[in-house]
């Protein structure tokens, strides 16, 4: 949720922009709704403010685990920094915990991997970042809300796992085409 | 200690965030208000309830090709399973969601490769069907 405004202003104007259309095409949607059906826009109104409701506790410690997190930005851009080309099993288990502590569009994360790679960061790992970013650690609440508790560990469970997966596989299939990018192991 | 310029900073920043982030909320879950009431009638009419593999292939793709912050797949997936769609389901959804990006992924392709961009989208559409089976079959070990 951080947004780079001094790398990526226009992308934030943007997206405020598509959901501002995005809501009002919804409230005309809504509205001819209304004229067709009146029950059936009513019933989904009533429900809209059920959800509401029920979802504000969340948001309202969404927005205190934003606070934490854009308070230890600079740890997260460091612990991305370091993923170098010879990190073997300490690059992956840092590819994944930055992240999964990177938050924010991923179009503010771009200029960062891509320099990344520049460097020489392996495919595998730039994969494993991009798949642990799954994991949100400020809307989790949302989450636990709707499906509970176990799910949410179970599910993120997975998705660890399959960021090394992701990963791996990733960096084999484009080192089998290309000589030059050096293969997913785990160790190099 | 944090300084209170920090804080404060940080405070503006995830207001901003959030700020920029109800329209977006508001709206899906307008949609999502129109659309559940209409979830069992889709059942009823055969669209969903295909069985889990078949209704988690339909929302994985649904998933893939939609795009916003992850909250947004919660908001739906939570509400989606309220009227009946399987957990399966569900999950392949949000899996897709949170994992498969169709639409960011030009930006990916010009800083990463297409190459990249394509297998890791691909694979990541193969794990999300995968994730949703083993989330499942877990929870209920």
């Amino acid at each position: 949720m951080s947004e780079n405004t001094e790398q990526q202003p226009q992308p934030k104007a943007k997206r405020r922009g598509a959901g501002l259309w995005f809501l009002l095409a919804m409230l005309v949607i809504y509205g001819l709704v209304a004229i067709v059906d009146l029950d059936y826009a009513r019933q989904g109104m009533h429900s809209f403010v059920g959800m509401i409701k029920t979802l504000l506790p969340a948001l309202l410690l969404v927005f205190v685990l934003l606070i934490a997190f854009n308070l230890i930005q600079g740890i997260q851009q460091k612990l991305a920094g370091v993923t170098g080309v010879k990190s073997g099993v300490k690059g992956w288990w840092i590819a994944i915990i930055a992240g999964i502590l990177s938050h924010g569009p991923i179009y503010a994360w771009y200029p960062l991997l891509g320099e990344l790679k520049d460097q020489g960061m392996r495919p595998a790992l730039l994969a494993a970042f991009l798949y642990a970013r799954s994991i949100k650690l400020p809307y989790l609440p949302v989450m636990v809300h709707y499906f509970g508790l176990p799910y949410t560990l179970v599910f993120s469970f997975y998705i660890v796992l399959f960021s090394v997966v992701n990963g791996w596989l990733t960096g084999w299939l484009l080192a089998k085409g290309n000589s030059k990018i050096p293969a997913g192991g785990f160790s190099k | 200690m944090i300084e209170a310029r920090a804080m404060k900073a940080s405070v503006r920043k995830s207001g901003a965030a959030i700020w920029q982030l109800l329209p977006i909320l508001f709206a899906v879950l307008l949609l999502s208000s129109l659309i559940v009431p209409a979830i069992p009638q889709l059942i009823h009419q055969g669209f969903l309830g295909n069985g889990d593999l078949i209704d988690s292939l339909g929302t994985a793709v649904v998933g893939s090709l939609a795009a916003g912050q992850p909250i947004i797949s919660y908001l739906l997936a939570g509400e989606l399973q309220e009227a009946g769609i399987g957990l399966m389901a569900v999950t392949a959804f949000i899996g897709a969601w949170v994992t498969v990006g169709i639409i960011p992924m030009p930006a990916e392709a010009m800083v990463l490769g297409w190459r990249f961009a394509m297998i890791r989208n691909a694979i990541s559409f193969m794990l999300c069907i995968a994730l949703a089976w083993l989330t499942v079959v877990s929870l209920h070990v």
